[in-house]
């Protein structure tokens, strides 16, 4: 930041107005990344404050292992299509058919795999692709004809949800097979004995540490921006010390769930995917200002097409990881679940308005959907208040992220 | 004769820029009024000063309306006095009916609801003064331009106005719907009701002006009267451009080279009514090292000459052909436009140049992302090397490659833009309203770059219309008007005389 002073003003006279002007305003817009940080920061915050907050008020139950265990099983579906939903609200459009093809994919899984005797591997290739070709073909009127995400999509989910009805005839279809079944209800092998789970979250935690010290030394090298170093060791502390709490507490029961590794696997290539790939930048930029990126050689449609297309395989994903817990299909499996997966990149920071979310974000936002909805499960609050309180939640969230946005332009 | 109003020793500035500078103004009752002068006069700003769209206290002056003194808080303030404004871009809702269009925000109504009858019988008694013979029913959208024009007056009419403000009436209607909203003012007039009229079609002016107003640079120049002898075109233009070029332009010694675009027969089409052509026929030539202008007035269609070259951005029904160093160059997507070397920035950086919520390095590199990727994963270091070569070559001020673009200054702005577009390692640059809305000492750096760029044996295409800019920056001007390319001038024969004078005379020939 001490380079303001290096650029030197080209003219002397008729400049020195314009250059003090903007020159000047660093002093009071300094603070801005860390503003964005706060802002992370305080979902963080938040995160924990509700965690703690179950925690008391559920005597403790909310940590037992086997809670914990039910928590990530319960909730991992809305993470996985939270994935697919930032990169749709990041492009400007929203996606309110994904229930009904959580719920169309499962009875595709279960009449496959069930009825026609399917190996539970090529079920699922054929399931993802479904989700896929799903979502492309609503991708593909909201990008190349044009019509609004909001009423394309509204079609998808009476489409979709009629057909699952159609495919099951009102019949529930189970059970899987048993390999199928530990997509979601198996547990990693502990190979190592009761201590496996932290060592499996001590090595990752080890890489992404690694990870993260080689991108910050990339930047101190190129003088890109990085944080001070002790919010950096903060971070990062936090983040291992709170993965191997996790993983040990997680031993005590049966140990990592192996949905908890497809959950990872898929947050960091999303993260990946979101920040350092050129699809991620564009799809950004396109919901940033749609002109200004078409008029920079951006494909528009495609990258739009695309983003519906992985929502769909995302979603497709979805319903087999909710139909393999419930080892049965059935015609209302998925209702609702549009919403939940909206909330949680809401909450998490997505801006309606496009071109704004980040992966950490929807993350954090699913758990606090789901560790609400456990929590008040156990509290024995009843469904109706609990979707009082969501809403509630939902709408402070966004209230106070626009109040922020605000602030800061 | 008593005038109707009297605007007096008007100033209005805005951070950086003194819009208006001692503006006097004085329209009689029952008068026509040009206003004339070039983009960026003043003539909007006046207006916006006069109708209360910048309220009283925020500018310098006195306005005195029909004998008092005038201190128009917003613009409902001066309608209810009866000063009406027409803008350029009509204010009618598409999907409403003629009469409800008419009556909108002032229906007539008991009780918050509408009286219908009285709706059509006033609406018909409007529209038969403008001649207007449609069905009040029938939805604005159905009409052209011309007769939605005549919506807006008949609005205004229902409004009683007393002094009537028409902002460009003319620029996009035929030379019938011209004529009949021409009679329609000099009716008008018989009425009592004075107008002001500005135009650009100075045929026009010198046809039903009773006096004419000149402004340029923010004042006043002269007022001329009509009504006793005939003030013709040249004497107009003379008052509109005889000025000394106050900005200061930095010297080059042009370096030009080889033939390096080449287009033919350039025809583009209206992207909505295929049957209007929007660019006729042009062919021009741009060589390395050379900054080539585009001169014309708005609507003459130099943007959507450029935007069809840049990836058919703009238009329909688009042919010709372009050669970029000899050879013929695929065109037809903006990717491919890039990949043939054509650079184009957009005269609106805010709403089509820029991703404003993002930071200075990812708008530096979104044109071309491959560049600082390998494969389809984004080399962070070299993209943060890129953005800050950039940064410190275009001298963009800011707090580093971080800042969000949005919190810049649009000379920064536009920095950032060219950056953008500098690292597609562009051949040609079509460069549209490159310093529209920047201060003087920001617009001196931005010709700095432009000739920069010219020296490093680029072509350098130039859409302006501030003219002095033009023949400040440019080694060869072209004049475009309706769509035509209607004259072509070297440096040295190139002055705001000639150039107005090309625009008229095309004008004339056109009918």
């Amino acid at each position: 930041m001490t380079d303001i002073t290096a650029s030197k003003s080209m003219i002397p006279v008729d400049d020195v107005g314009a250059g003090d002007k903007s020159a000047g305003e660093p002093q009071a817009r300094r603070g801005l990344p860390h503003t964005a940080q706060l802002r992370e920061y305080g979902l963080v915050f938040a995160l924990a404050l509700i965690t703690l907050f179950f925690e008391y008020t559920t005597g403790g139950v909310l940590f037992q292992p086997l809670n914990l265990s039910n928590l990530i099983m319960q909730n991992s579906y809305v993470v996985v299509m939270a994935l697919g939903m930032l990169l749709v609200i990041v492009a400007g459009h929203i996606d309110l058919s994904i229930g009904s093809v959580v719920g169309f994919v499962g009875a595709l899984a279960a009449l496959l795999m069930v009825r026609f005797g399917f190996d539970p591997v090529s079920a699922t290739v054929a399931c993802l692709l479904a989700g896929a070709v799903i979502g492309g073909l609503q991708g593909y009127f909201v990008a190349y004809l044009a019509i609004p995400s909001f009423i394309v999509t509204l079609a998808g989910m009476l489409v979709f949800r009629g057909l699952t009805q159609a495919l099951l005839q009102g019949a529930s279809i189970g059970p899987f097979p048993e390999v199928f079944q530990l997509l979601s209800k198996g547990y990693l092998v502990n190979f190592a004995g009761p201590g496996t789970s932290v060592l499996i979250a001590l090595v990752l935690a080890a890489v992404l540490l690694g990870l993260n010290v080689r991108r910050r030394q990339a930047r101190i090298r190129n003088g890109g921006p990085v944080d001070s170093l002790a919010s950096f060791v903060f971070r990062n502390g936090v983040t291992t010390i709170l993965m191997l709490a996790f993983a040990y507490q997680m031993s005590a029961y049966r140990g990592l769930p192996n949905v908890l590794l497809v959950l990872f696997v898929l947050v960091m290539l999303y993260r990946f995917v979101t920040t350092r790939t050129t699809i991620g930048r564009r799809i950004y930029a396109l919901g940033g200002n749609i002109k200004a990126a078409r008029l920079s050689g951006i494909k528009t449609e495609r990258l739009t097409f695309l983003t519906f297309a992985n929502m769909g395989a995302l979603a497709g994903l979805a319903g087999m990881i909710f139909v393999a817990r419930l080892n049965t299909a059935n015609s209302k499996a998925g209702i609702g679940f549009e919403l939940d997966v909206i909330a949680a990149c809401f909450i998490g920071g997505a801006s309606a308005a496009g071109g704004i979310g980040k992966v950490s974000g929807v993350v954090i936002g699913a758990f606090i959907i789901g560790i609400m909805n456990n929590g008040m499960s156990i509290m024995g609050i009843g469904v109706d208040w609990q979707q009082v309180i969501k809403g509630a939640v939902l709408l402070a969230a966004v209230c106070l992220d626009v109040h922020n946005k605000n602030n800061r332009l | 004769m008593q005038p109707v109003l009297e605007m007096r020793g008007i100033s209005k500035t805005f951070p950086g820029v003194r819009a208006l500078n001692d503006v006097n103004l004085s329209v009689a009752a029952a008068e026509i009024h040009a206003l004339v002068g070039e983009n960026g006069a003043g003539k909007s700003t006046l207006m916006k000063v006069l109708s209360g769209v910048y309220p009283h206290g925020s500018y310098e002056g006195a306005i005195t309306y029909e004998g008092r003194p005038a201190h128009f808080r917003d613009i409902s303030d001066s309608e209810r006095r009866g000063i009406v404004i027409i803008h350029q871009e009509l204010a009618l809702v598409p999907y409403l009916s003629i009469a409800e269009n008419i009556f909108l925000g002032n229906e007539p109504a008991r009780f918050g609801v509408i009286d219908q009858d009285r709706v059509y019988t006033r609406a018909r008694e409007l529209m038969a003064l403008v001649g207007l013979d449609e069905s009040p029913d029938t939805l604005v959208t159905h009409l052209g331009v011309g007769k939605q024009q005549l919506v807006e007056i008949a609005k205004a009419l229902s409004k009683k106005v007393r002094l009537l403000i028409l902002d460009e009436p003319t620029a996009s209607l035929s030379e019938t719907d011209s004529d009949a909203l021409l009679r329609l003012l000099l009716g008008f007039k018989e009425t009592g009701i004075a107008s002001i009229l500005i135009s650009h079609k100075l045929n026009e002016i010198a046809r039903v002006a009773d006096r004419i107003t000149v402004l340029r640079d923010g004042t006043t120049v002269e007022t001329l009267d009509c009504r006793n002898a005939a003030i013709d075109e040249d004497r107009i233009i003379r008052g509109m451009v005889g000025r000394t070029l106050a900005h200061r332009y930095p010297v080059r010694a042009p370096r030009i080279g080889d033939t390096l675009m080449e287009v033919r027969d350039w025809t583009v089409h209206h992207p909505i009514h295929a049957d209007r052509a929007v660019v006729r026929n042009v062919s021009f030539d741009l060589r390395s090292g050379e900054i080539v202008g585009i001169a014309g007035l708005m609507g003459a269609g130099r943007t959507e000459l450029a935007m069809s070259i840049f990836g058919r951005s703009y238009g329909q029904g688009i042919s010709g052909s372009v050669r970029i160093a000899g050879d013929a160059v695929d065109v037809s997507t903006i990717d491919r436009a890039i990949a043939a070397g054509i650079a184009y920035v957009t005269e609106d950086r805010k709403q089509l140049g820029l991703v404003l919520g993002e930071d200075i390095t990812k708008n530096t590199t979104l044109a071309n992302l491959p560049g600082v990727s390998t494969g389809t994963v984004i080399d962070e270091e070299s993209e943060h090397r890129v953005a800050s070569d950039y940064r410190t070559k275009m001298r963009i001020r800011s707090y580093g490659v971080e800042q969000q673009t949005v919190n810049l200054s649009g000379g920064n702005q536009q920095k950032v833009v060219l950056s953008k577009w500098l690292f597609t390692q562009p051949k040609v640059l079509i460069l549209d309203e490159p310093t529209r809305g920047i201060d003087v000492g920001a617009k001196y750096e931005i010709y700095s770059i432009i000739n920069e760029l010219a020296d490093g044996g680029r072509g350098v295409l130039v859409i302006s219309s501030e003219m002095p800019e033009l023949l400040g920056l440019c080694d060869r001007i072209y004049v475009m008007n309706e769509g035509r390319f209607v004259g072509e001038f070297p440096r040295a024969d190139a002055s705001q005389e000639a150039i107005m004078r090309a625009i008229m005379r095309s004008k004339d020939l056109n009918g």
